[in-house]
């Protein structure tokens, strides 16, 4: 058995001295495992940098076995975004909610390609923020876990959504959700289609898929989520000038 | 093959980085042929190392003493800190005699996905240190990986408001190296990092 794919690597473990258990996504392959000889050691460990692309060849002798990966660098991903914390912090917090969500062989090339659209742009910093938010919400939907932001749940307006249910998922106007605003999530604009966003709305946003990350395709596999995902809200969360950190965040959820 | 003992003894070697079960045996032959020129002074050398080495209270190196020798040495400059992620890395700069301040050792980096978290590492220590004052820069010397920067990152972010200069090493060309055989993203750090001629 073998193919041969671009892949976005999303971790390496050590195995041995110089050996990697690399976990890549690919688009027809998904979510797939695979060793790798010399992955860990001096000349192989930056090739296999979590957020890289990598052109890569598996080879088994069955389909169900782990197999053998070869591969080649075709973007480094991770140098690209080292130098940059934000950067960084996006780069670490995607790949480990791929890796953490996403179930394995099971191929989802909506989430494959968009993530391929966003790892290169990792270094533009903040603005990539709405991407990420709305990366993880095509994620959720993928896993079905879907947010439904077309229409208030109460009063079918398209307009002036402005929340969250945290229960159902589904979003609600400003005018409806008075009596329990302090229950439901804040929808940032830039998930309905408006323009413009500042660091408030990118918490807001890493707040409403962080709850349904956590509680759905986290917490259905028994998982916390991911502490990369963790660390980026607390450094946005600072970036938006509030105190709020993940564990606020879990609270509030 | 020998008995239990020479078993216990290959695969105990075994264990070691470096040594698979075949070098083991190896080793274990060339000890057992001459136990008193090698396997005695040996023996004894372990149980006097595992009985007095330590991790050190300042800076987490392990030496006999506490603090350790690189602490307690009035010759470095106890004002610039450098932080490296385990013992193997100070080692390789007091090798390279570079650095003539003095360590931290962190014991890790931050790995989401290995499940270090800021509070498995030894970090407290180092913000009471340069909390005390007497520090004036801290040099992050940790690896060129996701999860080493992402620390070098959190340990900046933490550093930063107790007023100290903070550095990082450089990343690019290899002393030795040719620009045509090094990885994008080597390459990509090395222009990043460029500094005038």
């Amino acid at each position: 058995m073998e193919w041969e794919a671009p892949a976005i690597v999303l971790d390496a473990r050590p195995f041995g001295e110089g050996d990697a258990v690399v976990t890549l996504m690919t688009e027809a392959h998904g979510l797939h495992r695979g060793l790798v000889r010399g992955g860990n050691s001096r000349a192989g460990a930056s090739t296999w940098q979590p957020g890289n692309l990598v052109l890569v060849r598996w080879v088994a002798r069955l389909t169900d076995q782990l197999g053998n990966f070869t591969g080649e660098l075709v973007h480094a991903g991770a140098a690209m975004a080292m130098d940059d914390a934000l950067a960084l912090a996006m780069l670490s917090s995607l790949c480990a909610v791929a890796e953490g969500a996403l179930p394995e062989r099971e191929p989802h090339a909506r989430v494959f390609q968009l993530l391929l659209a966003l790892v290169p742009r990792m270094p533009l910093g903040s603005v990539m923020l709405p991407d990420v938010v709305r990366w993880e919400a095509a994620l959720l939907s993928d896993l079905g876990y879907g947010l439904d932001l077309s229409a208030c749940a109460m009063t079918g307006e398209v307009a002036n959504l402005a929340f969250v249910s945290p229960r159902t998922g589904r979003a609600v106007t400003a005018a409806v959700s008075a009596a329990w605003r302090h229950r439901l999530l804040r929808l940032p604009g830039f998930l309905t289609g408006t323009d413009g966003s500042d660091a408030a709305d990118w918490r807001d946003g890493l707040r409403l898929t962080g709850h349904f990350l956590e509680r759905d395709a986290f917490g259905h596999q028994n998982r916390d989520l991911p502490q990369a995902r963790r660390m980026l809200y607390d450094r946005v969360a600072a970036l938006a000038g509030g105190s709020e950190n993940s564990d606020t965040e879990q609270q509030d959820a | 093959m020998g008995g239990p003992e020479v078993d216990r003894l290959i695969s105990l070697l075994a264990k070691l980085p470096g040594l698979g079960p075949r070098s083991a045996r190896r080793a274990a032959l060339r000890m057992l042929l001459a136990p008193e020129a090698r396997m005695l002074p040996l023996a004894v050398a372990l149980a006097e190392a595992a009985r007095s080495v330590r991790p050190c209270g300042v800076c987490g190196n392990l030496d006999s003493r506490d603090p350790c020798s690189i602490c307690a040495d009035p010759e470095r400059d106890a004002s610039i800190v450098c932080v490296v992620e385990g013992v193997g890395d100070l080692w390789a700069l007091e090798r390279a005699h570079v650095h003539r301040g003095t360590y931290h050792v962190l014991g890790g980096t931050l790995s989401a996905l290995a499940g270090t978290r800021p509070e498995d590492l030894n970090v407290a220590p180092l913000l009471a240190r340069v909390g005390q004052g007497e520090v004036a820069e801290v040099i992050l010397a940790l690896g060129a990986t996701v999860d080493g920067a992402s620390t070098a990152h959190w340990l900046a972010d933490r550093l930063r408001p107790l007023g100290v200069a903070i550095s990082r090493v450089g990343q690019g060309v290899p002393v030795g190296g040719a620009l045509d055989v090094l990885d994008d993203g080597t390459l990509a750090a090395a222009l990043r990092g460029r500094r005038p001629a």
